[in-house]
């Protein structure tokens, strides 16, 4: 336990240094930012539901951003220090493999789920500085939405790092992590749509595309929060989809959490098998 | 006492490519030992061998009387080891680092501190990593592997880059750990660098132990001839009638020749080279030299290997 701590603090550390926190923080900040008072333009300053729309901004910008973000800092993390030579040296100490790797896994959850409170957090404060009368039920739907957001953070850093402990090259990490990013968050809900428009009701089943949407973390969180909360998915235009969807909250929340811990499983067995 | 180190018929494969094939060895404590080789002769597969990075594909190693390629390797604590090109994160200043490293070897952190100022890295123990000279970054790496007074040190090509005064500090500090029974493994791809400081040489080539053994040991072993050179009073034509038993000479100018001897003819030649009477005004005895003993147990090993 202390390894992992040892090392996610030194990952923090380094983070810090190169300016990665920071930059993170301000750019989903500023974009946090820019889209509640964008977006609260069409509903009006009396909108009574102003936060329920800063959700839905949020979470399309999230499903986007984040995943960006997390293979940004993950893909590299093993082949990058196997590469780089400071991994030959840091394993030569008292530290097994899985500590190294969770240890990573740790320190940059945390200054991803900093930025996330942080530049989410922004958006919410600066909402509630401006008078609008926000009530409990859309407080505890952000609450969601911001740890939600943590965990399909960490699926995808732990997708990263399964990259980045099957490679041999660096270069090889970013151009599978571009490819897992366009995949998961473009073209698996296109190719879904094409799939029912085209099948129109005759083979896929409800139940059929309940297991579809699990496959793909960006749907679950975007059932999870766009559909999740009935105030919300009026303004996201979800409840159509949530009428047919029958996967609850907590199933949801399994399914994301499975999407963190299988890939980082894996990823702990390439990377303890791995010669260096 | 029992090994530090002990290798076992140990053979590496890469594919199709044999890095190391059955190496025995068993290293003592207190011993010096240079692990020599020209490049890609399986040093450094040997060294990653003993510290658990890769796992042999046959035979069995054990260090410090544990598995390497076990988990989180408790003996790890006891170990010491200078990769052949050290890096570490720029951004990060030395002390950061050290300290980093101390804590992961679970040594007090005051250690650290003293550590810089031993490699002389105290003024600049503040700066980032970044910002030092190659030579800076070695001293940094030796400080890491001396953490917790390791029991066995393995430092892979460490004097490259170093000047010649930190050399010397460095092989001082080498000492100091060799007496108080650690085993050190120093690996360079010249001999003569380490020869007379090793109480023990190990010999690779092409991934096979070649020779194994003191300085003294290889030199016996090795049967080379020194080099006798003797300054001639008058012409060296004089000197032809008496070299008459079938020596190899050379003449290097006017007054000087060159004699290869045999081990057991150099007394000889040098007893009757100062006989009363001979023209000889002047004796420089040669032993082979490092450099002449590795190449020769390189020849050894045969063409096409």
């Amino acid at each position: 336990m202390r390894n992992v701590l040892l090392i996610a603090a030194k990952e923090i550390q380094e983070s810090m240094r190169n300016w990665w926190v920071l930059s993170t923080t301000l750019l989903l900040a500023v974009l946090a930012l820019t889209l509640t008072f964008l977006g609260s333009a069409p509903t009006g300053s009396v909108g009574v539901r102003a936060l329920d729309v800063v959700i839905v901004s949020l979470s399309s910008l999230t499903i986007f951003l984040l995943p960006l973000i997390a293979l940004l800092i993950s893909h590299d993390a093993i082949v990058g220090e196997i590469e780089r030579g400071t991994m030959l040296l840091l394993l030569s100490y008292p530290v097994a493999r899985w500590q190294v790797l969770l240890g990573k896994f740790v320190g940059h959850l945390v200054i991803l789920a900093f930025a996330i409170v942080l530049g989410y957090g922004a958006a919410a404060f600066a909402l509630a500085v401006t008078g609008v009368a926000i009530d409990a039920e859309s407080w505890f739907a952000f609450a969601k939405m911001i740890g939600s957001s943590i965990l399909l953070g960490a699926s995808f850093i732990a997708l990263g790092y399964l990259v980045s402990a099957l490679v041999r090259a660096r270069g090889t990490a970013a151009g599978i992590a571009v490819g897992i990013w366009l995949m998961l968050v473009l073209i698996y809900d296109m190719v879904l749509l094409g799939l029912l428009v085209v099948d129109q009701g005759r083979f896929v089943s409800g139940g059929i595309l309940n297991a579809l949407l699990l496959f793909n973390p960006t749907d679950v969180y975007r059932l999870f929060n766009l559909a999740g909360s009935a105030n919300v998915s009026v303004f996201s235009g979800m409840t159509g989809l949530a009428d047919t969807i029958t996967l609850n909250t907590s199933v949801l929340l399994a399914a994301l959490a499975a999407w963190a811990g299988v890939p980082l499983l894996l990823a702990a067995f390439a990377f303890s098998r791995r010669e260096l | 006492m029992t090994a530090t180190v002990k290798i076992e018929h140990v053979s590496k494969r890469y594919g199709k490519i044999e890095a190391v094939r059955d190496v025995s060895l068993a290293l003592a404590p207190g011993q010096t030992v240079a692990l020599v080789g020209h490049n890609g002769a399986g040093k450094t597969t040997l060294l990653k061998l003993m510290l658990g990075h890769v796992r042999p594909t046959s035979g069995t190693i054990r260090v410090l009387g544990d598995d390497p390629v076990a988990g989180e390797f408790e003996a790890r604590r006891k170990i010491g080891f200078l990769p052949e090109n050290v890096s570490f994160n720029p951004a990060l200043t030395g002390r950061e680092i050290l300290t980093f490293y101390t804590l992961l070897k679970g040594a007090p952190v005051a250690t650290a501190l003293e550590l810089l100022e031993r490699v002389g890295l105290g003024p600049a123990s503040a700066r980032r990593v970044g910002t030092y000279s190659k030579g800076m970054r070695q001293r940094l790496g030796l400080a890491q592997a001396l953490i917790g007074e390791p029991k066995l040190l393995l430092l892979d090509e460490p004097t490259t880059g170093l000047d010649p005064a930190l050399r010397l500090s460095f092989y001082e500090i080498l000492q100091t750990l060799r007496d108080r029974g650690a085993t050190v493994v120093l690996s360079s791809h010249a001999l003569a660098e380490l020869g007379e400081r090793a109480d023990r040489v190990v010999i690779m080539g092409t991934g096979t132990l070649l020779g194994q053994g003191s300085v003294e040991e290889l030199r016996r072993m090795a049967r080379l001839p020194a080099k006798i050179r003797l300054t001639v009073s008058g012409e060296t034509e004089t000197i032809r009638n008496w070299l008459d038993r079938g020596e190899t000479w050379r003449q290097v100018n006017g007054h000087v020749v060159e004699i290869d001897a045999a081990p057991e003819r150099k007394i000889e030649l040098l007893r009757r080279a100062t006989d009363v009477g001979a023209p000889i005004e002047d004796v420089d005895v040669t032993p082979p030299t490092l450099d002449d003993i590795y190449a020769h147990f390189l020849r050894m090993q045969g063409p096409g290997r």
